[in-house]
């Protein structure tokens, strides 16, 4: 069969959605969104070393709607690809391979990364 | 039927196979990952603490040798684990071997721009404040 035509893994029509698959393409969506993450880290140093002018516009755009919630995006990406990248990191030692560890571990990334999430911004808006 | 499709020609050996940096990259992935635990929780925790910060406390916190060399080494492990999880991206979806090439090609050398833009940033406000 000609390459373009052979049919591709998975297939997204057919497969039902699991929290395997699911956690695992968000950890590659997230680790996607971080990069763009980057490029805005050192956009924001960038800005830091130029001086206080810069960074006073900078901080007023964050500040807005579209920059808070770009922020709040960014927080659970962060803390979603920290968590999730230390369950691939067991997997990558040999452990937590059994299928309830897998959903346990799981469920576990998913909660951890929002309450992260949530904790970061709580502590954000006392200070 | 192409010459790659058949096994028993020298195509597969000549044109294609490894890179043979496959196991590096795979041991770099994850000592980055590694690194990259500590260095993100303290990049949160110091984002949080300055994020009302007016500028001269931030620059004052940046200045700090602690601050300056954290987010030195954050930079140089962020942007070597990004280039490698881009790379492994391209390579999962991007099938026309030049259009990969390039691709890959693209992600190294903006990672590494980013790094030393990042690094020069960050040594700016820390030596001349």
């Amino acid at each position: 069969m000609p390459r373009a035509l052979r049919p591709l893994s998975p297939d997204l029509q057919i497969y039902r959605p699991q929290l395997t698959s699911v956690l695992s393409i968000t950890h590659r969506i997230t680790g996607i969104a971080l990069s763009a993450g980057a490029l805005l880290l050192v956009g924001w140093l960038a800005i830091a070393a130029s001086g206080p002018d810069d960074y006073a516009r900078l901080h007023a755009l964050l500040g807005t709607g579209f920059g808070l919630t770009a922020m709040l995006v960014w927080t659970f990406a962060l803390f979603y690809h920290l968590c999730n990248g230390i369950r691939h990191l067991f997997w990558d030692a040999g452990r937590g391979f059994e299928l309830k560890a897998i959903y346990a571990s799981g469920w576990a990334v998913l909660g951890a990364s929002i309450a992260l999430t949530a904790a970061a911004w709580i502590l954000s808006s006392r200070v | 039927m192409e010459e790659a499709d058949n096994l028993s020609s020298p195509a597969p050996v000549q044109d294609l196979g490894s890179a043979r940096e496959g196991a590096k990259q795979w041991w770099m992935q994850r000592m980055t990952a590694v690194a990259l635990i500590p260095l993100t929780l303290w990049l949160a925790a110091s984002l949080l603490r300055h994020v009302a910060d007016d500028y001269a406390t931030l620059a004052a916190w940046l200045r700090t040798p602690l601050a300056a060399v954290l987010m030195v080494l954050l930079l140089i492990a962020l942007c070597y684990h990004m280039a490698l999880g881009l790379k492994v991206i391209v390579e999962d979806y991007v099938h026309v071997e030049r259009v990969k090439v390039a691709a890959v090609a693209v992600i190294h050398v903006l990672s590494v721009a980013l790094a030393v833009a990042g690094i020069f940033a960050t040594l700016r406000v820390a030596l001349t404040g």
